[in-house]
């Protein structure tokens, strides 16, 4: 595996799996009575956060503390980045003060990249703009594994604003990767002007592609990014791309209903889809602990070189 | 940082290994075990076995089968994978995890036996023992192994040997097990032509 988890498009097919299935130890870790592990003592992981997460962040910094890694939080408010420091320069503070792995979250696009070219330890991407948060595709992929056995061969339905979602993009190229076939539906104004590109099928109706789909994916429709109108009206896109009660039983019995959080009840998903017995919305949040645990292990447990 | 390469040294050395142990002696040393565990143990009261992954699991269920055998007594049978709890973590490249498996019951004041193939520096089994304390607290705590080879880095002892064999540290023992590696077998391999410390010249984590 590489050093750095910066994207799942170029994840390897056997780096996914390995992740995957060190992510199904580690979840057994979570039985045992003593849930601490002393494997990363005396590591030092940092959560650089530029953008609000309560939950990623608190993600990562349980696993990092299950493995007894030294967290330190640095979030852009209060912090000198408020006060014009550039990445850089922060990169060079974490540097200076022995971060083994940075987990970060950013804005803008690739900045994880850049991140990565000026650190020496690892750095794990919690999501920059509007480009991948690989993290979250694997904490899915790991979920869907464990409730239908396997991801090759699967159906996915990816629902909602696709054109935002940095989670869509990861789970499309990391489901290609391991043989699940994708249908990304959503209004022609939520699509990515790529989007042909991809290893996806493309539909605009959702009661269509519902009977067809083991996983169906709800994505929040993320109106803090949108500076245009990409729909006319919250009802309309409710009424056209919503998951709700009616829609949910068009689903095939054994069907799973994700959504990445936090969710809009009501808009993207009816409350008595998300909290029926085929959501794995709060399982994905367990699950979400035990794989980046598993990522901050392969990245941080050895001697950093390939064995 | 992908999978541990876990090469085959006897392929990687052919013609230079000698057979110590025989399908045959594998066989009879598990049976003399198993009746070992069952005098100590008075009939295996409170006894579970947990074997530590790879070869240490099918030698714990074969343990289990021949106590079956002898005495009708189902004991309770898991596994154990102490890597996260290894002291020389840093040493090398990232190690795969391997399964563990608590049976039912727990092991609170049970007399857990840990299983391994073989013994060399104890320290897979002191990263087994903290292992175990995070599932809970066994009444007593014993270890089998079918082969002792020596070296030990830490005071640790087995309580069951099924083979003692002295080796130079730098020769390498490796275990076939059916269930693994399809045939059945102990084998001494010549030291590397390069020198390498004791714990790389294992390949596996046979401490």
């Amino acid at each position: 595996m590489n050093r750095h988890l910066l994207s799942t498009e170029d994840l390897g097919r056997d780096d996914a799996l390995l992740i995957l299935d060190t992510a199904e130890r580690m979840a057994r870790v979570a039985e045992a009575s003593v849930r601490k592990l002393p494997t990363l003592r005396g590591r030092t992981v940092v959560n650089l956060f530029f953008e609000d997460s309560t939950r990623t962040r608190t993600s990562f910094e349980v696993a990092a503390k299950r493995l007894s890694a030294d967290v330190i939080n640095f979030s852009a408010r209060g912090s000198s980045v408020s006060k014009g420091e550039s990445l850089k320069d922060t990169a060079q503070t974490l540097e200076a003060m022995g971060a083994d792995a940075v987990v970060c979250r950013h804005g803008a696009s690739g900045a994880p990249h850049r991140l990565a070219s000026w650190v020496r330890g690892s750095v794990v991407n919690a999501g920059d703009g509007t480009h991948e948060h690989p993290t979250q595709a694997l904490l899915d992929a790991f979920t869907m594994r464990r409730r239908l056995g396997r991801i090759e061969g699967l159906r996915v339905t990816i629902v909602g604003d696709v054109l935002h979602s940095r989670v869509a993009r990861s789970n499309v190229w990391l489901l290609a990767t391991l043989g699940a076939s994708v249908t990304v539906v959503a209004p022609p104004t939520l699509l990515p002007l790529g989007v042909s590109s991809w290893p996806v099928e493309v539909s605009y109706n959702l009661d269509a592609v519902l009977p067809k789909s083991d996983v169906v994916m709800m994505l929040r429709v993320q109106r803090e990014r949108m500076s245009a109108a990409f729909f006319p009206t919250e009802r309309e896109y409710s009424r056209r791309y919503g998951l709700d009660v009616d829609r949910a039983a068009n689903l095939p019995e054994h069907a799973l209903v994700m959504h990445p959080g936090p969710m809009v009840r009501g808009m993207e998903i009816a409350s008595q889809v998300a909290d029926s017995a085929r959501s794995t919305v709060v399982e994905q949040v367990a699950n979400g602990v035990s794989v980046r645990m598993a990522v901050l292990y392969l990245l941080l447990g050895g001697s950093g070189e390939v064995s | 940082m992908a999978a541990a390469a876990t090469g085959d040294p006897v392929s990687r050395r052919p013609g230079t290994a000698r057979t110590v142990l025989s399908a045959d002696d594998i066989t009879r040393i598990v049976s003399r075990m198993a009746h070992q565990i069952l005098e100590k143990t008075t009939g295996g009261a409170g006894v579970v076995l947990l074997g530590i992954p790879t070869r240490g699991v099918p030698l714990a269920h074969r343990l289990v089968r021949r106590v079956h055998a002898v005495e009708g007594v189902d004991l309770p049978v898991g596994s154990l994978d102490p890597t996260m709890y290894r002291d020389d973590l840093r040493l090398r490249g990232v190690r795969p995890l391997e399964v563990t498996e608590i049976p039912e019951g727990g092991v609170d004041g049970k007399v857990v036996i840990l299983v391994d193939d073989v013994l060399f520096s104890g320290r897979t089994v002191r990263a087994a023992l903290d292992a175990l304390a995070a599932y809970g607290r066994p009444r007593a705590v014993q270890l089998a192994v079918l082969v002792d080879r020596g070296h030990r880095e830490l005071p640790i002892r087995a309580d069951y040997v099924g083979k003692n064999m002295p080796t130079s540290r730098r020769e390498l023992v490796a275990v076939r097990l059916r269930e693994v590696d399809d045939v059945d077998g102990v084998l001494i391999l010549p030291p590397a032509a390069a020198p390498t410390s004791a714990d790389e010249q294992t390949g596996r984590d046979h401490a």
